[in-house]
């Protein structure tokens, strides 16, 4: 495969100039993969940590201090520099694949922002070199990660920590909103010839949508953060409670994003489960209309609920009524969708591929994060467990359970078509099943101590409380999940040597990703496709009974 | 590419997608306007509630003038548009300046508003709940007009040095259709701030 520009060949400085300064839509995906699997390393590194805390009570392995900073960091660094790069980069990678186009409709902005969360990235981690500034206070930022006033005042955070935390915010978001345009205008102008809406792959509508979510729910969070930065240097008083201002105004705007961010996670995790599925189990998706339109509901939904994060606040009664009530109702489009995933393995024939093991354990597990959120969606239940670990174990279920199940379900479907190799099934099928104790043990037992009435972000407790032995459980279940991801990291890094050759379609499947070479080349067509229905690989190994027929 | 697997290249009859850059401009639109919400939420929500003066009542002035003069660039830049996909490019390059002009005289009147605010009536942005949402909410509007006038600017810079033709038409409605926005959000900030606020 000739690249289309001569090259000299060596240097290290040739290889690093060529990424730097990319504006290639696969190259800046991988990036932004790259970059989020390095963090994943470090934000799990910090989890372990907190585990290792708390496996015991009265322990003392770090300091209360240290512990503050730990859950800060972690939360931060999974929700803004593992989450969104990593979904970003896998939509960045396949987007243009899937629509026939050779580009990204804005390859500039496209690097752009991902220098700019990179960025944002490097300085939220510099904050451990010089969060401190000239007053000897804390190093890293320890406001968690909702960093609620008045914690975030200069009186009770001095230092530099929490400015490193609101700028690196504020970048990721702008790097955010960039990606999320770029999405959108390239779904909505570069589709190849024949590609109309109602064709275009399922992956493709969900990120348009979690793009829409991004920028109505990012924007309000970086307008907080822009508010955070003038109270902080500029002396103003939007979440200074001695001049009048509202601590729970803050709460407001940050759930206003938080909220829908989860959505902004899930909605890609569920694309990719819509591409692998039917290709895992022969058979088109069941009830594509119904995806989109459940999809979208989702989107206008999620953001009518965001309140369902501070019931403890005590809003009253008709907020309750209100938010518990459109809290519940996102549980229908969620179900219609699962629905539909079981609609299109029934009567299929389910190959057990690691792709396909990872997508249904993320169909059950998302089942069971789905009901504990309407368990707490029912105010007067989320004021007993509020800030509980029932709460930490129930959004982690979603985060780990769901989403990064179809994060791997994904390295393992698309890693063929972006290095050119399989990767081994063998290893895959122990990170599958390491993982899938490992979780189970940590987050399913997690749910007891909260029951228990043991608060999330204690650094430790007393050994009366009973809540020792299932503490101890959970933080086994860190060390199988480590172990299960180390697994996948030397898988990754041993199939990209040794692995089988992939050819361009290993799976057999019917999106135009497929249809060219794997790796793709920098152009990745050599002539643009045309399509004549939603599964363009499939009308052509089927020319007897192509799609069109039935669409 | 020979083990890649060929697809059809037939045509299918015409193949009509929307401009990018105008997608692209809505949805930078959509983002910016929930950011602008949340500062008028914000704006309107700590109405009356400062502990000390002084108050919008005592302190602000309607400013009509830069009012009619921001809405009217609207109309001049929508001529320079027009006139630049018929290819006149001395008549787009006329209406561009009267439209910086018209930015411009707005631009120097909320200085000059800030100034008298600051100086004569010693209202900061630390001075209270209003000065804070008022400089916040006013100064991220302005930061705007500001970009745009830049853009806006540039774009005059290149017509006059005849780098501009009518293939570019479609490059300056899509800034015109960013300072559309620009006046439509001032149209809600003097509604809130100078109107209901006081
Ligand atoms: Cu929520």
């Amino acid at each position: 495969m000739a690249t289309h520009t001569p090259r000299r060949h060596g240097g290290v400085f040739d290889v690093l100039q060529e990424w730097i300064t990319t504006v290639d839509h696969k190259k800046i995906g991988l990036m932004y993969i790259g970059y989020a699997l390095i963090f994943l390393v470090v934000a799990g590194a910090e989890a372990l940590l907190m585990r290792v805390q708390l496996a015991v009570p009265n322990n003392h392995f770090v300091s209360p201090q240290t512990f503050n900073r730990l859950f800060t960091m972690h939360g931060t660094t999974m929700v803004f520099f593992v989450g969104m790069p990593i979904l970003f980069g896998f939509g960045n990678y396949l987007i243009p694949l899937m629509i026939g186009a050779r580009d990204m409709a804005f390859p500039r902005l496209n690097a752009f922002s991902f220098w700019i969360s990179a960025f944002g990235g490097f300085l939220l981690y510099f904050s451990y070199l010089a969060g401190s500034g000239l007053y000897g206070a804390g190093t890293a930022p320890d406001v968690g990660w909702f960093a609620y006033a008045p914690l975030t005042s200069r009186v009770f955070s001095p230092g530099h920590s929490t400015d490193y935390w609101t700028l690196s915010v504020l970048l990721s978001g702008v790097g955010s909103i960039g990606t999320a345009l770029n999405i959108v205008a390239t779904a909505l102008t570069m589709r190849c010839r024949g590609m109309k809406l109602s064709r275009m792959p399922l992956l493709v509508w969900l990120y348009v949508v979690t793009s829409c979510i991004a920028f109505i729910a990012v924007s309000p969070l970086t307008a907080a953060q822009i508010m955070l930065v003038i109270d902080r240097y500029l002396g103003g008083h939007f979440f200074d409670t001695q001049a009048g201002g509202s601590a729970v105004l803050w709460m407001h705007f940050f759930w206003i994003f938080g909220h829908p961010e989860v959505y902004i996670l899930v909605l890609p995790a569920f694309a990719f489960a819509n591409e692998i599925i039917p290709v895992f189990s022969r058979k088109a998706i069941f009830g594509y209309p119904a995806m989109v339109a459940a999809t979208v509901a989702i989107g206008f939904i999620s953001m009518g609920v965001w309140a369902h994060h501070m019931f403890t606040v005590g809003l009253g009664p008709e907020a309750n009524a209100f938010f518990t009530f459109s809290t519940m109702v996102i549980a229908v489009p969620t179900g219609i969708k699962i629905f539909n995933w079981l609609a299109t393995m029934w009567g299929g024939s389910i190959r057990f591929a690691t792709p396909m093991i990872f997508s249904i354990g993320f169909l059950f597990q998302f089942l069971i994060a789905g009901l504990t959120g309407v368990m707490l969606a029912a105010s007067p239940f989320d004021w007993q467990l509020g800030n509980s670990y029932f709460v930490v174990a129930h959004f982690h279920y979603v985060l780990v359970g769901a989403i990064l199940f179809m994060i791997f379900a994904a390295f393992y479907f698309w890693y063929p078509k972006i290095t050119g190799r399989m990767m081994s099934e063998t290893l895959g099928k122990w990170h599958f099943w390491l993982f899938v104790i490992g979780f189970h043990m940590t987050f399913d037992f997690m749910h007891v101590p909260g029951l228990l009435g043991m608060p999330r972000r204690i650094y430790t407790y007393e050994a009366d409380r009973g809540w020792g032995g299932w503490n101890m459980i959970v933080s086994i279940g860190a060390i199988f999940q480590t172990a299960a991801t180390l697994i996948f990291v030397y898988n990754l890094i041993r199939s990209y040597y040794k692995g089988e050759e992939a050819g361009p379609d290993p799976w057999d499947a019917w999106t135009l990703e497929w249809s060219t070479s794997s790796p793709p080349p920098s152009y990745n067509f050599a002539e643009i496709p045309t399509v004549h229905s939603r599964r363009p690989l499939w009308d052509l190994k089927h020319p007897d009974d192509p799609d069109t027929n039935y669409e | 590419m020979s083990t890649a697997v060929a697809v059809s290249h037939s045509t299918e009859d015409d193949w009509k997608q929307p401009s990018r850059g105008m997608v692209g401009m809505a949805c930078l639109i959509a983002a910016e306007s929930a950011i602008f919400i949340i500062f008028v939420i914000a704006y309107i929500f700590y109405t009356g509630k400062s502990l000390t003066g002084p108050t919008p009542r005592e302190v602000l002035d309607l400013p009509i003038f830069s009012t009619v003069c921001l809405l009217s660039s609207s109309i001049t830049v929508h001529f320079a548009v027009h006139q630049l996909r018929a290819g006149k490019i001395g008549q787009c390059s006329a209406w561009l300046a009267g439209t910086v002009l018209l930015g411009g005289i707005f631009i120097g009147s909320t200085a000059k508003e800030w100034y008298e605010l600051i100086y004569h009536h010693g209202l900061t942005i630390r001075t209270n709940l209003f000065g804070t949402t008022f400089y916040s909410l006013v100064g991220l509007h302005a930061s705007h007009v500001i970009a745009g006038l830049i853009m806006l600017s540039l774009a005059l810079i290149f017509s006059l040095q005849g780098k501009v033709n009518a293939h570019h038409a479609e490059r300056l409605e899509v800034l015109s259709v960013y300072w559309h926005f620009v006046d439509a959000v001032w149209v809600v900030v003097f509604t809130v701030v100078y109107v209901l606020g006081r």
